[in-house]
């Protein structure tokens, strides 16, 4: 096909059944290109929509980039089901299904090694942030001057103000501390972890900050371990998001890239 | 305490390990890493107008 190109979503082992993915990028099919003991999955997509500069135009397209990166993890997680699987990074395209065995024969055991550290397990993402108080809402709805009845309602609203503000910071101190102690039992249930930057409030869609967001690889069977442990700190000083089970996508760097 | 598995994966933790994650090949087509950092950029410059992008 010298109008397509080839999209490289993951690589898996070549016995692993064929992945039951509806449609990938660009609602192109989804396929397997097999060389030695890997198989890597991949779609035909368009030459030009998926050449250099037109992909690196529709990237910068929020909507694009959500239909692409929903896509993707969709053929990664039908992927996933039939066994170990290494995750590619978004938007890697290559000229021909040639191009694709090249790479599949000449990093064979760099994969091989990569498939080998996440069979069997799963990976599990842990977010926490601060967790709101009862005054936040109390105080935030509470106009100057009003309230404790102060001959200086305005000397006691910025009185209230700078409480408020101390308040803040030793509950994101003690929210800090508390992550820390969290992330190092969560690493020792875990084969492997791995932190990412905290998210934009404006993204992660919680006003108060977060203070942990990391990725857990563990034993299918250790899930439930993570899930307890995370269940039992939800009280706390700390408001806990889990996702998953993910695809290994936080551990599949191949060992020299 | 929530579980992904009780909604939509959110787009946020999805680019994560979409364009932090994930091995790592050279393709054919190259798309250099600075230009995968613009993404995040423009993410928070569009964030304000889309408001579908966070979960409510």
């Amino acid at each position: 096909m010298a109008d397509a190109l080839v999209y490289l979503y993951a690589v898996t082992d070549a016995d692993a059944a064929e992945p039951a993915a509806p449609g990938g990028v660009d609602d192109a099919p989804v396929r397997r290109v097999v060389a030695g003991a890997l198989a890597a999955v991949v779609s035909s997509v368009d030459a030009v929509r998926f050449g250099e500069e037109a992909l690196q135009r529709s990237l910068e397209d929020l909507q694009w980039l959500e239909r692409a990166a929903r896509a993707h993890h969709e053929v990664v997680a039908a992927a996933a089901e039939s066994g170990p699987v290494a995750p590619v990074r978004l938007a890697t395209v290559y000229h021909d299904d040639q191009s694709v065995r090249a790479l599949l024969h000449e990093r064979a055991a760099d994969f091989r090694a990569a498939l080998d550290r996440v069979r069997g397990r799963v990976e599990w993402g842990v977010k926490a942030f601060a967790a709101p108080t009862a005054d936040d809402t109390a105080d935030a709805g509470a106009a100057p001057g009003s309230g404790d009845g102060s001959a200086r309602p305005g000397t006691s609203y910025l009185l209230r103000r700078r409480a408020e503000r101390d308040r803040a910071g030793t509950r994101l101190e003690a929210a800090t501390a508390a992550a820390e102690a969290l992330h190092r039992e969560l690493t020792d249930l875990a084969v492997a972890n791995r932190r990412y930057e905290p998210q934009d409030p404006r993204l992660s869609g919680h006003r108060e900050p977060m203070v942990l967001n990391a990725a857990y690889l563990v034993d299918e069977v250790g899930g439930d371990a993570l899930r307890e442990l995370v269940a039992t700190r939800a009280d706390g000083p700390l408001q806990l998001e889990l996702t998953g089970p993910w695809a290994p996508y936080s551990f599949a760097a191949l060992e020299d890239s | 305490m929530t579980l992904a598995a009780d909604r939509e994966v959110a787009l946020v933790d999805l680019l994560d390990r979409l364009l932090a994650g994930g091995v790592v090949i050279s393709g054919d087509i190259t798309i250099s890493l600075a230009d995968v950092d613009l993404v995040h950029v423009s993410l928070r410059a569009l964030i304000s107008s889309v408001s579908t992008l966070v979960e409510p």
